[in-house]
């Protein structure tokens, strides 16, 4: 008996597996349970939804007129959103306290920020000059926001507000508190008992108290322990809180990240002869970060959204900004949950560009790790 | 410091090493030649990967001295960075660096080590593909080839610093068996180029071919040491005897 081996030719798959109804079939009505919660969540849908429209298109106000947006508010038959809150106070929330008719200044700086925030992200912008890039646009925005220069009036610190605030105390908060967190967590896995000590007081104690403590402290308690008129910028203090906060906590994501190093690729570079900082440098930071782009970037949506608190140490950033112009006008004040709305809506666009950013470069490590060479 | 042909290269003197209470090397003694070729067997947790693993310091003996190639190792860190150059390692489970080419991998060492320009160090290394037969992959990153040609690439690794010693701690045992055979080829080939080297493995038939001494290992001390044929055919110990039975009738 002589076996002969034969390939069985690949088949189409089955028609019923394709196309639209199968779609319907697998991902709507698998089963009862799942039937019924489709049909459930369709009703609520459908009940919802109308009502949903009326109140944020059909009946709104959209014109920065008050007795009409009053009047749609009142309506308990057709209630309506009154959007002209936003028309009306926009550029309070947008700016803050910025002298008005400089606004176009924070505006710029902003675009600047977020026209870095954008470039950066692109690999092929991760050149040399990216690291000075950024230095020049700090100090570009820097130069618009304070003036005093190029016959810019000078607006100081205190007066500064809203988004571009927002936008500066989390990209430098981020950028400065990346090389911290790396250093503080090598620190703590360092043999060198004292350095591992310090660090693991730095890490701990930061990470036991609330932000707001945090800032608290950066803005009344500091100074008094400086000599009157040696006293930092408030600003610049509650960078430095924020900075050492958001630190603290993405010290412990990169440290996550280097134990999940196989101790094999430690040997492997000392057996190389490379040094203690080569072999973190070249071999296990790469790797190391590439686990936790996710938690990375989960820290960063943190320390954007932790930015929102620096409202209590009278700093107007977004949100700060936003209670500056409803708090006292008793004409708008009904209309907080509109102008919440638009904030958020900011906030989130923000949060969404970041994780979808993450995602992004998690495909793409993962591709360049198996297919990079095929490409040869 | 001197190099003369007849002082011994590795020189183990009364070298004793705990992990805590364990006691992990016992009083070893061991002195290897220039070019020697010596194979080190024995039982699983006798100690001889510890053994080697002390001869490049990433593992240090607590007892005893140490000198290879004329320079004591202790804890100073000059004396490990002048060891490790002249020291390549291959490992059991290879160790390549898995966000790095084959290539990168490669010139990684002489470049930030070495302090070779880039293009000399690709030559270099290309030229040591070649030799392990795998030049065609230089592209490639080191989890898209097999388990052979990884252990290739490693071995490619190592010598691309020009060590004087060679370690190999179990370069076949992670690997699969139609694999075995295309990386002996390139350690025998190895064992033919004058290079002292150090080698833990169970292939007997490779111990057999190419090593100058065996040195047969229980609870962390050498039990005792010869040259192959003496060590096969009259072996002296009575646990020397149990381990060959045990690997070699199977």
């Amino acid at each position: 008996m002589s076996a002969t081996f034969i390939v069985i030719p690949a088949r189409a798959a089955p028609v019923r597996m394709l196309g639209a109804r199968a779609w319907i079939r697998t991902h709507l009505f698998p089963d009862w349970k799942n039937g019924v919660a489709t049909v459930l969540i369709a009703a609520l849908v459908a009940w919802y939804l109308p009502q949903l429209l009326d109140w944020a298109l059909f009946n709104a106000v959209f014109s920065n007129d008050n007795a009409a947006c009053r009047a749609v508010a009142h309506d308990a038959a057709r209630p309506g959103a009154c959007w002209g809150v936003i028309t009306e106070k926009y550029r309070v929330i947008l700016f803050g306290r910025f002298p008005h008719a400089d606004h176009w200044r924070p505006l710029l700086a902003s675009l600047l920020l977020v026209l870095m925030l954008v470039a950066s992200c692109r690999p092929r912008c991760w050149r040399r000059w990216l690291a000075p890039a950024w230095i020049a646009a700090f100090a570009a925005f820097f130069l618009l926001m304070r003036g005093g220069v190029a016959g810019l009036t000078y607006v100081e610190t205190a007066r500064w507000g809203g988004l571009p605030l927002t936008l500066l105390l989390a990209t430098l908060g981020i950028a400065a508190a990346f090389p911290i967190a790396v250093l503080a967590a090598l620190g703590r896995l360092s043999p060198l008992p004292a350095v591992r000590a310090a660090c693991i007081g730095y890490i701990e104690l930061v990470r036991g108290v609330p932000l707001i403590s945090v800032l608290f402290m950066a803005s009344f308690m500091f100074p008094l322990f400086l000599p009157p008129g040696m006293t930092p910028d408030v600003l610049l203090r509650v960078l430095a809180g924020i900075t050492l906060f958001a630190a603290a906590y993405l010290a412990e994501v990169v440290r996550g990240g280097l134990q999940a190093i196989p101790v094999g690729q430690i040997e492997a570079a000392k057996s190389l002869g490379l040094g203690y900082w080569q072999t973190q440098r070249r071999i296990a930071l790469p790797q190391a970060l590439r686990h936790v782009v996710p938690a990375i970037m989960n820290s960063f949506i943190s320390t954007f959204k932790d930015t929102s608190l620096v409202t209590v140490v009278s700093l107007y950033e977004l949100t700060g900004a936003l209670g500056l112009a409803l708090r006292g006008d008793t004409d708008w004040r009904p209309f907080y949950f509109e102008a919440y709305l638009f904030i958020a809506v900011i906030y989130w666009t923000g949060c969404y560009a970041m994780s979808s950013y993450s995602h992004w470069v998690e495909r793409r490590l993962a591709v360049s790790n198996q297919t990079a060479g095929n490409a040869q | 410091m001197s190099d003369t042909s007849d002082s011994p290269i590795i020189q183990f003197d009364k070298v004793n090493k705990w992990y805590g209470q364990f006691h992990a090397l016992r009083d070893i003694d061991l002195s290897v030649a220039r070019g020697e070729r010596i194979v080190v067997c024995g039982p699983s947790g006798s100690g001889k990967s510890t053994l080697i693993r002390c001869v490049n310091w990433l593992e240090e003996h607590q007892e005893g001295r140490l000198i290879v190639d004329g320079v004591e190792l202790s804890d100073d860190p000059k004396a490990i960075e002048t060891v490790r150059r002249t020291v390549g390692m291959v490992f059991q489970q290879f160790n390549l660096f898995p966000h790095l080419s084959v290539l990168e991998n490669l010139t990684l060492a002489p470049t930030w080590v070495g302090r070779l320009p880039l293009n000399e160090a690709r030559e270099r290394a290309m030229a040591q593909l070649e030799r392990v037969r795998i030049a065609d992959q230089a592209n490639k990153y080191p989890l898209q080839l097999s388990g052979g040609q990884q252990q290739r690439v490693a071995i490619a690794r190592a010598l691309c610093l020009t060590p004087k010693i060679m370690l190999l701690d179990e370069p076949t045992s992670a690997l699969d068996p139609e694999m075995i055979k295309e990386v002996l080829d390139v350690m025998i080939e190895l064992a033919g180029q004058g290079i002292t080297m150090l080698c833990v493995t169970h292939e007997m038939g490779f111990a057999r071919s190419i090593a100058d001494r065996i040195v047969f290992m229980d609870q962390g001390q050498i039990v005792e040491q010869n040259a192959p044929g003496e060590f096969f055919a009259n072996p002296a110990n009575e646990r020397t005897r149990e381990f060959l039975s045990k690997i070699l009738n199977h």
